[in-house]
């Protein structure tokens, strides 16, 4: 029996109301169509192509429609997972569409770069009972499948706004986070202005996540929703330089100002070598080849970027993953991820683990660089590393990595890239009497993501540390509420 | 918003100075800051040039560069009239400006171009400026005159001695840094290897010495790090941490090494635009 003849079965007795869990418990779990390992190697175009709609329909059938949808729990944005999946089960992809946008402004991009196995899937009825979260209900592919679905029909209508409060929001940094501030505020009836530091908007979707993962053409779909909707965006704008926030408030009567500025500075491993041509940090890394298009070098495009046969990338979460799968693509013969703890420690998302290891790059786990090794003229030469074992568990509950002390190796390579987090941008602290910073530099804020300063909200990294593209959403969404209700008392 | 060149000028071989619409980094600025220019989108490279002076009330940034990279000799190639894409800024923490007593202000070649806003502030604070300007030869001395104007004493050398005295900018320092009363501060802008040696030079005299660090850089709001350097053993960044740092504590040997990691895809990228260019003139 094929897909179709299945899914047609199950719809029937779907419909006489005699679909049993066990039925639904017998649907294969439906895997992501990808593009072969070999042939994604070459190109930037993205690796999973979505569900069709048929697999869409059986994956949603496989939901058992829990009444206390556990799955919900997960979700930082609250998504009526289950209403939606439903919809999806019966055909009504539009319906289901409007069921996400209710609590997701950007349901292509989470729908990609969610980490759902940790979230919404993670407490899903049907993983627990096949004690596997890979066999939970695959919600982040078929958030993916709707929103990709209301893409094609471009009928994506722009959200009704409030009659005009006259009030003004700045929001500094047009990542995530700041595009649902933006969005949210907006349909409010507020006048918005999105100020961006680079010449183009989208923060870490269009400088960080590679094309491979995210496609830009989806995050300038949002962009262009924000323009349609009245939002104003400034580029070239470096928040506390070209204006400071006293300045934006007392000045040019901004009334609420949100901070969404993002990662700062890269840390790097305060080893021997580090200073050495063919060094980046991931930021570094990620930014030359996405947003300037070094990938492009010499056939228009002017940003280079280093021209790597032997790769060693530090790290083991997301952008580690994405730094090791952009080596390959920009031609790397060798690509070696170095992590001092085990797999399992890893932050990065087991699907891009699974697929850093299908593109053939090499783990190197439970070892740690101790210093790089450069020529005479400076250029990196080769990583020497030590081997590490994991001892007692440590603050994050994680088993500490301890060095084996002699384990000393080398590996030779020519370009090191180091992704082992961000600390805080120091700029808005630097400039910004009166904000309460962490010991870190991050901003702190109340549960209302608002700030020390009246009527200055932050999210995103820059109150996280690094995070994820939907916590910065979710803080967004807490921030956009919090200002439309302080707006109303001003 | 876009940016319209209003005045160009070809100062010297390869040396441009524009002045350039761009009313909220004018604003802004200080004497020490920089911008990011990025020409055309995302195929343009970033490239941070420091800002050499603006007025606030036309709402222009002057800048001057030296078209050596692909980017840089395509900046030179837009006329007046017409913009330039991105403008960012002003980065960088604005020079620190006091009265010093006496400051010894060295600019070599290009590196002159932001050290006269600098010498100009120090000027206004009151302090008595001593001016050493310097080139490899007469042709590519820029802002004498300017310098001129602000300065108190000013010593023009050039390499070969075709203009001023024959010297390098590290002789007139060290006599300045043995003159009595010593001066409080001295700013150095220039190459790098000028400025390790203008630095060797004071640090024998005790004397206080800024330079200014115009690195490799992306983004230039402190999220890459491609512009670290190392400053007394630590790693600093440029773009928010200088661009000016105390120049006893920078390892410029490091600086120097990493200024050439990308030297053979410029070339390559300069001889496809010189290439381009010429095709174009035979049309």
């Amino acid at each position: 029996m094929n897909e179709q003849q299945l899914l047609n079965e199950l719809l029937k007795k779907h419909k006489d109301g005699i679909l049993k869990p066990s039925d639904r418990f017998n649907i294969p779990a439906q895997a992501m169509p990808q593009q072969d390992p070999a042939v994604r190697r070459t190109n930037v175009s993205e690796v999973a192509l979505g569900y069709t709609e048929t697999q869409a329909r059986l994956e949603a059938l496989r939901c058992l429609q829990c009444k206390n949808a556990p799955c919900v729990s997960g979700c930082p944005v609250k998504i009526k997972i289950k209403d939606f999946i439903a919809q999806i089960a019966d055909g009504n992809f539009q319906k289901a569409l409007d069921i996400i946008r209710e609590n997701s402004l950007l349901p292509a991009v989470c729908g990609r770069v969610c980490p759902q196995e940790v979230q919404c899937q993670l407490p899903c009825t049907v993983g627990k009972k096949f004690n596997d979260v890979e066999k939970s209900v695959s919600i982040g592919r078929l958030e993916r499948f709707v929103a990709d679905w209301g893409r094609k029909q471009k009928s994506q209508s722009s959200p009704a706004i409030a009659a005009s409060t006259g009030k003004k929001v700045a929001v500094l940094g047009a990542g995530p986070g700041g595009i649902v501030v933006a969005t949210d505020t907006r349909r409010a009836g507020h006048d918005i202005t999105v100020f961006e530091a680079f010449h183009k908007p989208g923060g870490v979707m269009v400088y960080g996540i590679p094309e491979f993962r995210l496609p830009k053409a989806i995050v300038q779909e949002e962009i262009d929703g924000l323009t349609k909707m009245g939002v104003k965006i400034v580029c070239n704008f470096v928040a506390g330089r070209t204006k400071t926030i006293k300045d934006l408030i007392e000045k040019d009567g901004f009334d609420a100002v949100y901070i969404g500025v993002g990662a700062g500075l890269p840390m790097f491993m305060n080893i021997e070598g580090e200073h050495l041509i063919g060094v980046y940090s991931a930021n570094e890394y990620l930014t030359r080849a996405n947003l300037m298009r070094a990938y492009d070098f010499g056939k228009g495009a002017d940003t280079p970027i280093a021209m790597s046969k032997h790769v060693a990338v530090v790290g083991g979460g997301n952008v580690a993953m994405d730094s090791a799968r952009t080596a390959v693509r920009l031609g790397a013969e060798k690509v070696y991820l170095i992590y001092r703890r085990s797999e399992k420690e890893m932050p990065a998302r087991v699907e891009e683990v699974h697929h850093a290891k299908e593109e053939g790059i090499e783990f190197h786990l439970l070892r740690n660089p101790k210093r790089i090794i450069g020529s005479a003229d400076g250029v990196v030469t080769a990583i020497e590393c030590l081997k590490y074992e994991l001892g007692e568990p440590d603050a994050s509950g994680r088993r500490r990595p301890v060095p084996i002390e002699g384990s000393e190796f080398t590996i030779d390579v020519d370009t090191v890239v180091v992704a082992i987090g961000n600390g805080a941008n120091p700029l808005i602290g630097q400039t910004t009497q009166g904000l309460t910073l962490n010991k870190w530099g991050n901003i702190v804020v109340d549960e209302n993501c608002k700030t020390s300063l009246d009527g200055v909200y932050a999210g995103g990294d820059i109150v996280l540390g690094a995070a994820t593209v939907i916590l910065a959403m979710g803080q967004g969404r807490t921030a956009a509420a919090a200002i439309n209700e302080y707006l109303k008392k001003k | 918003m876009s940016h319209k060149i209003l005045s160009k000028q070809q100062l010297c071989q390869n040396v441009y100075t524009a002045d350039i619409v761009a009313p909220l980094v004018a604003a802004a600025a200080k004497p020490g800051q920089f911008v990011i220019v990025c020409l055309k989108g995302s195929y343009s490279e970033r490239i941070p040039l420091t800002i050499a002076g603006c007025d606030i009330k036309k709402g222009t940034i002057r800048l001057i560069w030296q078209a050596v990279g692909k980017s840089t000799l395509e900046f030179g190639d837009i006329n007046v009239g017409e913009d330039v894409e991105n403008i960012l800024g002003p980065l960088g923490r604005p020079t620190h400006i006091e009265n010093f007593g006496t400051v010894v202000c060295v600019g070599g070649g290009i590196g002159n171009a932001p050290l006269l806003p600098i010498a100009t502030g120090m000027k206004k604070a009151g302090n008595r400026v001593i001016s050493i300007i310097g080139a490899r030869t007469k042709d590519l001395l820029i802002l004498e005159d300017d310098f001129k104007v602000i300065s108190d004493e000013l010593i023009v050398v050039t390499d070969d001695g075709s203009y001023g005295r024959k010297a390098l900018v590290t002789q007139p320092l060290e006599e300045a840094c043995k003159k009595s009363p010593k001066p409080g501060l001295a700013v150095v802008i220039g190459p790098t290897i000028m400025m390790k040696f203008c630095c060797a030079t004071t640090k024998k005299y005790d004397v206080p010495t800024v330079v200014s660090l115009n690195t490799i850089m992306i983004d230039g709001t402190g999220m890459c790090g491609g512009c670290r350097v190392e400053v007394g053993g630590q790693t600093k960044f440029v773009c928010v941490d200088g661009p000016e740092f105390d120049g006893h504590k920078v390892n410029f040997d490091l600086m120097m090494r990493r200024m050439q990691a990308y030297k053979k895809q410029e070339q390559q990228a300069i001889e496809e635009y010189k290439h381009k260019c010429q095709i174009g003139l035979n049309k």
